[in-house]
């Protein structure tokens, strides 16, 4: 501890600039112009579309991953409750029942994971890993089990509606609408998650309950003693994490138009790679819905841009593997200054006389 | 009336009895010094009276009202304030929203109540002023000196008009300037006529604020002492043993 007092506060642009999705969002931009520069089907809306379609489910899930992160703990489980959801909603679907009872029992069974992750880890006391990588290995169990690892696809009437849901676009083409052909018509996937992230956005900076969230990250001994109730948003946390498992995977599966147990098997990894990539501290007391968002947007494009580029599809693990370092290289604070602004100013240092 | 009186308390975990029969009290705008080695009940006392565990023995009487705590949030109600030995801050948060931690400040209508964060930095301004800390606001707990942090921990208390502020070791680890700084602060509470518990190990920081210092020994109370009438000799032989108390 020093007696060093600074100056100033901080301004807006100041923080905003020391961020490390401010840096992930230019080399999202960068990586963005390049490609469209040097190849001309990566701008088109259809790719766009895409690109937003293939990392909604993604941000979507980073969304509630961050929320986890953001107490210090962490979810391993949300590909496999996302294949439990999908074979519980279809086989509801494939027993002719309305679609709305089918996703609601779905969901219910995602939420349900959600709750026994959050009763061990709050009120338990045992360390998220450990519950989660359990939860992982019993919810997608289940899912083969319920399946009888048979892939679902008789969905019954209501088979219309549900790909509907998942299939839906806005804005919509056709000589009746009103969208140009250049603007993309987006999946049902990416207005969820645009939506889901405002709201995340809106609670993060104006709730009492955010400010618990963090604090809880940021010293949970001590938010426990000015009276947080720290285990009751702990299980929350853990739940919201299930529920948008669960909202991925019911949309992927209206998308699909069918249900196999294998569906999000290995997106944990994915997921807590793009909420890294967006700032999230694994220590906890950091992350921003903006972060996450970012960070599954640039996994994504690389993913996408690697595969235009013609360049083998094996190599895309090195590549996300990397950047996944290398972004959380650059957003490390090395006294107060990111590590970028900070190499900056010892390569080019300032003449004083 | 004495804001705290406590009576015949006695405390024990198991087999281990860590309070015998404590008795003290103190007044408003009074600054007591708690002394004791390692063990002898220090921190036991402090969490008796902050509402963590009830005594097995005796009662724990605030502003003439008997009082049953079972959780510190309790104690708060009844205006007590404890500033823990780690500060009990969370640093990846402002001093404001540390300040404001567990009782934001809100406005708007339910379902959109959302923080007032305007008014809080206000008021931890405000705070900060009445303590004459540099601290501001809006800065992170992270970058901040010890005894910034400690003007944040004491300007929590300051929130609720506490009446009796408990100070857990809050001179352990930091800088002599820091340190000088921290007794100011002691001095501020006094004066605006709040009670101060200080448990201390540094002999001459409770000799330079207490008004009175009490010296438990192995779970007992051994001395209660004006700090005029007494010198840090003397208290260090209560300490020890070396001199055999009342």
């Amino acid at each position: 501890m020093s007696d060093f007092v600074p100056t100033k506060e901080k301004t807006g642009l100041q923080r905003v600039v020391s961020s490390q999705p401010f840096w992930v969002t230019i080399a999202l931009i960068a990586l963005v112009m390049l490609m469209t520069a040097m190849e001309p089907s990566f701008g088109t809306s259809e790719n766009v579309a895409n690109v937003t379609r293939n990392f909604a489910p993604f941000g979507l899930m980073a969304l509630g991953m961050t929320v986890v992160i953001i107490t210090g703990g962490i979810d391993l489980s949300v590909g496999s409750i996302m294949g439990l959801v999908a074979i519980v909603a279809g086989l509801f679907l494939t027993w002719h029942y309305p679609w709305y009872v089918a996703f609601a029992v779905g969901l219910f069974s995602g939420l349900a994971c959600g709750a026994v992750n959050g009763f061990f880890v709050a009120y338990v006391g045992m360390p998220s890993f450990v519950v989660t990588l359990g939860m992982l290995s019993v919810a997608r169990s289940l899912a083969v089990v319920f399946s009888a690892n048979q892939m679902l696809y008789q969905f019954g009437p209501d088979a219309p509606i549900v790909k509907a849901i998942g299939q839906a676009r806005w804005p919509l083409h056709g000589p009746q609408d009103w969208a140009p052909h250049w603007i993309p018509g987006l999946s049902s996937q990416f207005w969820t998650m645009v939506v889901l992230a405002l709201i995340v956005g809106f609670v993060f900076n104006f709730t009492a309950w955010a400010r618990h969230l963090f604090a809880i990250g940021g010293n949970e001994e001590a938010a426990r003693l000015t009276g947080v109730p720290v285990d009751w948003i702990k299980f929350e946390a853990y739940v919201f994490s299930a529920f948008t498992a669960s909202l991925a995977s019911l949309l992927l599966l209206g998308y699909n138009g069918s249900a196999i147990n294998a569906m999000g098997q290995g997106y944990e990894l994915r997921v807590i790679a793009a909420t890294v990539i967006g700032g999230a501290s694994l220590m906890g007391g950091a992350g921003t819905a903006f972060g996450a968002i970012i960070g599954s947007a640039f996994l994504e494009v690389i993913r996408n841009a690697l595969l235009m580029a013609g360049i083998d599809s094996n190599w895309q693990g090195a590549f996300v593997g990397a950047f996944i370092v290398l972004a959380v290289l650059l957003g490390m604070q090395t006294g107060g200054r990111s590590l970028l602004a900070a190499s900056l100013a010892a390569l080019m240092p300032k003449r004083s006389r | 009336m004495p804001v705290l009186e406590v009576r015949h308390v006695s405390k024990n975990f198991g087999a281990i009895q860590a309070l015998t029969d404590v008795s003290f009290q103190v007044e408003r705008g009074e600054v007591v010094g708690l002394m004791g080695d390692n063990g002898a009940g220090k921190s036991t006392i402090v969490k008796t009276v902050a509402g963590n565990f009830p005594p097995n023995d005796g009662e724990i009487v605030v502003d003439g009202e008997v009082c049953h705590f079972h959780k510190p949030v309790q104690a708060r109600a009844k205006g007590i304030e404890v500033v823990y030995q780690d500060l009990a801050l969370a640093d990846n948060l402002t001093a404001a929203q540390n300040v404001f931690l567990g009782r934001e400040m809100k406005k708007g209508f339910w379902p959109i109540r959302v923080l007032d964060k305007q008014a809080m930095v206000d008021r931890s301004a405000a705070l900060f002023k009445e303590l004459k800390s540099e601290t501001r606001p809006r800065d992170l707990v992270r970058k901040m000196s010890g005894g910034q942090r400690q003007a944040v921990a004491i300007a929590r208390t300051r929130l609720s008009n506490a009446k009796l502020v408990l100070m857990d070791e809050p001179t352990a680890a930091i800088s002599v300037r820091q340190v000088a700084e921290v007794l100011e602060l002691i001095r501020r509470l006094k004066a605006q006529g709040v009670g101060v518990m200080l448990i201390s190990h540094r002999m001459p920081d409770v000799f330079a604020v207490a008004d009175r210092i009490i010296v438990l020994r192995r779970g007992s109370k051994v001395a209660d002492k004006q700090t005029d009438n007494t010198s840090p000799e003397e208290i260090t032989g209560l300490i020890t043993g070396a001199i055999r108390g009342e």
